[in-house]
């Protein structure tokens, strides 16, 4: 008679354990790391394949592709976690182009004395959300760093999508008339983060806004208009991205500041850190630019999808060869909106 | 947000522009130069100019406390970081600033000096508490603002008993460099830079109040309104301004009431000069020495003192050659005179402090108005004295 040998006697300890060298060996323990940990919570039918690629039918058409490399601190933050926002953040730069996502792979970089339990926490986190977004993780990779030499957790992901036949959303094709949408309130998430910073903890009850917009663009694109450009305004918030678009189409654009939407938690906190909303990082919204006509119709579907509940129109493209980006203010005066300069650093006096 | 939007207030703007529209004389220049970076940045970040008549002008003027230390004093700080391998504490605005040989105390954290971006003295207190084996430097720099804070720390270092934290002071006089300005060549004999008044600082003002300017109003006959920092203030005060030029009047008036008294905040004032005392002679980038223009830590508080505590040797540094800062911070010259600006010099690599912070004229230039040069920035500086 012979015993059932168990491929791992001693269960990872997920409580008290911590990440060290052999997690990352390709040796036993890291087997033991994938199974009983990310194996466990991601689990899907290619995933669970154990293979070291996901191997799945292509459909019709075009694919796209796209990669984001998460390295937040802290990795705990009001309304999200590094694992939600690695899912969120790839799914979104897929989606930007008009896509339907499909899956995601995830690469990890702990660093040796990282908390198992931390680990768990953030890979439950992400399965929830890959699973909520119906993207499920197909296959990923983990490397362990010397102490020191990391800082916890970086995560990895590349996403993979599909795009619909007539569906054309880039960046260089802003016309001057174009509208400027934005799909709510903006500064939520850098807010959030920096609230939770161990040198700046203030109290608020603002959250990250991190969400996946893939079905907020779904029913966009759905709506049969020609969108010209989507982004979601990440770092850099904002200015940042609207610099980028404009300089993408060799276009100007005029916004009316009265019309962007913030928080009066946010718009309160950046006056307190002498921060301007605009250049505060988003991770659930995004900016449309489209005709007035297809406006019209974008702003009901929008306004009628929770994520976009908030939809606002900021703004309108123009023609100008410096690309620059102008705003009238609340005040009545105007000014550039200038890309961000080095970090947005609080003002001392 | 209360108590903030309501002077940002959109049509009481507009009632304040048609006012000063209506009592500015066409017939001649005003030149308002607001003392602070605070200014500068409101009068760009809210577009203030554009509801100004053209022939109401502000001269930016040398209150970005970050654009005014000399680079030697940059240097000091790097060297005390790198070479005495402290942990040097700053606000966040000092990081950029470039130093000699194209350094910044940011690119000497990239190469691994322990340099710390911090919020408040308490931060640096923090960590000098958590490092005890490790000597913690705080760079103290600003205006009469940022000085009683750096006063509490030293006190409660003392009172603790820490042995590891120095202050390196760089903390400087409003009053003496407003009088510097006055006395200067250009303002006073050449007739190159013609300032009718000021606007007075606001914040520096709620800690020495509005006194200390009643001096120089009077001997150099110069009107000056104590502003707040809201646009509104701004230009209810240049409305001020321009009723006291109108009538010949040069006396100091206050618009910030609701924070400023004539007398200040007495107790912050008690505690700046309970560890501080004038020190003889302090440089400022632009104005060079100016006598009695900065503080410097008491004897009796000297164990506190980085500079008695590590060698801080005088750093003789020059300016990038071109670099318009001296100029622009005695406001001589406009950052779009100057050669760099927008060509080498820009806020993602600045040649100047005046690029630096988006206190500086430069960086407000740059980032908020440039849409507007050089046709409608230009404006001909006349004299009319």
């Amino acid at each position: 008679m012979s015993a059932v040998i168990k491929r791992f006697p001693v269960r990872l300890d997920t409580r008290r354990g911590t990440v060290d060298m052999t997690h990352g060996s390709g040796g036993r323990a890291m087997a033991q790391l994938i199974e009983e940990l990310f194996v466990k919570h991601l689990d899907n039918e290619l995933l669970s394949q154990g293979n070291d690629q996901a191997l799945f039918p292509v459909e019709a058409g075009r694919m796209v592709m796209s990669t984001d490399g998460h390295v937040i601190s802290p990795l705990f933050f009001p309304g999200g976690d590094i694992g939600a926002l690695a899912v969120h953040g790839t799914i979104n730069d897929v989606t930007m182009s008009g896509a339907k996502p499909l899956y995601l792979s995830a690469a990890f970089i702990l660093e040796e004395g990282f908390p198992l339990a931390d680990l768990e926490r953030v890979v439950v986190s992400m399965a929830k959300a890959a699973s909520t977004a119906g993207v499920p993780v197909v296959t990923g990779d983990t490397k362990v760093v010397e102490r020191g030499k990391g800082d916890g957790i970086f995560i990895t992901t590349t996403g993979v999508g599909v795009v619909a036949d007539g569906v054309n959303i880039s960046g260089n094709r802003e016309q001057p008339g174009d509208l400027v949408l934005v799909s709510g309130s903006i500064g939520d998430h850098g807010v959030a983060i920096m609230s939770s910073r161990e040198n700046l903890e203030f109290e608020t009850s603002i959250e990250s806004d991190s969400a996946a917009l893939h079905t907020l663009v779904a029913d966009m694109v759905n709506a049969a208009v020609d969108i010209h450009c989507l982004r979601d305004p990440t770092r850099g918030g904002l200015a940042t991205t609207l610099n980028e678009l404009a300089q993408q189409s060799g276009v100007g654009m005029k916004l009316n500041e009265d019309a962007i939407p913030v928080m009066p938690a946010v718009a309160a906190a950046c006056e307190l850190l002498g921060l301007d909303p605009l250049y505060v990082a988003n991770e659930g919204k995004l900016v449309c630019i489209c005709t007035p006509a297809d406006a019209d119709i974008l702003l009901s579907v929008m306004h009628a999808h929770p994520l976009g509940h908030n939809v606002a129109i900021i703004g309108e493209v123009v023609e100008d060869a410096h690309g620059f980006v102008q705003m009238e203010t609340g005040f009545g005066g105007s000014r550039v909106i200038d890309w961000l300069a080095g970090e947005q650093l609080p003002r001392i006096c | 947000m209360r108590y903030v939007e309501e002077f940002r207030a959109r049509e009481l703007a507009q009632k304040l522009s048609a006012a000063i529209t209506g009592e500015a004389d066409s017939d001649r220049q005003y030149n308002i130069m607001e003392f602070c970076g605070g200014h500068t940045h409101a009068i760009f970040r809210y577009g203030v100019q554009d509801l100004m008549p053209k022939n109401v002008r502000f001269v930016h003027g040398p209150g970005c406390p970050v654009c005014v230390l000399p680079i030697g004093r940059i240097d000091n700080a790097i060297q005390l970081a790198e070479q005495h391998e402290v942990i040097l504490c700053t606000y966040g605005d000092m990081l950029r600033v470039p130093a000699s040989g194209r350094k910044s105390l940011l690119k000497a954290k990239a190469s691994g000096a322990d340099v710390r971006m911090v919020y408040s003295t308490r931060d640096a207190l923090k960590i000098a508490q958590d490092n005890p084996e490790r000597e913690v430097v705080f760079f103290a720099i600003g205006f009469e603002t940022t000085t009683p804070p750096t006063a509490v720390a030293i006190k409660q270092a003392q009172s603790e008993g820490l042995k590891n934290f120095s202050v390196f002071c760089n903390h400087v006089l409003t009053p003496a460099a407003i009088q510097n300005i006055l006395e200067s060549p250009e303002v006073r004999e050449i007739g190159t830079v013609c300032i009718d008044g000021f606007l007075g600082p606001s914040h520096v003002s709620s800690i020495i109040g509005s006194q200390p300017y009643e001096f120089f109003a009077e001997e150099f006959q110069k009107p000056v309104v104590i502003a707040g920092f809201e646009p509104l203030d701004v230009m209810q005060s240049a409305l001020m301004l321009i009723r006291q030029i109108n009538e010949g009047r040069h006396e100091v008036e206050n618009e910030y009431t609701r924070v400023v008294t004539r007398d200040g905040n007495r107790k912050a004032q008690q505690l700046v000069a309970d560890v501080f005392e004038l020190c003889r002679a302090f440089e400022w980038r632009g104005l060079g020495l100016v006598p009695y223009s900065a503080l410097q830590i008491k004897t009796a508080f000297a164990d506190f003192d980085a500079e008695r505590r590590f060698d801080v040797p005088g750093i003789q540094a020059s300016d990038v050659k071109g670099c318009e800062c001296p100029s622009i911070l005695r406001g001589v010259k406009k950052p779009t005179d100057c050669k760099l600006f927008g060509t080498v010099c820009t806020p993602e690599n600045p040649m100047g402090s005046c690029m630096v912070s988006s206190e500086g004229a430069c960086a407000a230039y740059w980032s908020y108005g440039r849409m507007r040069a050089p046709e409608s920035v230009e404006v001909k500086v006349e004299s009319v004295a």
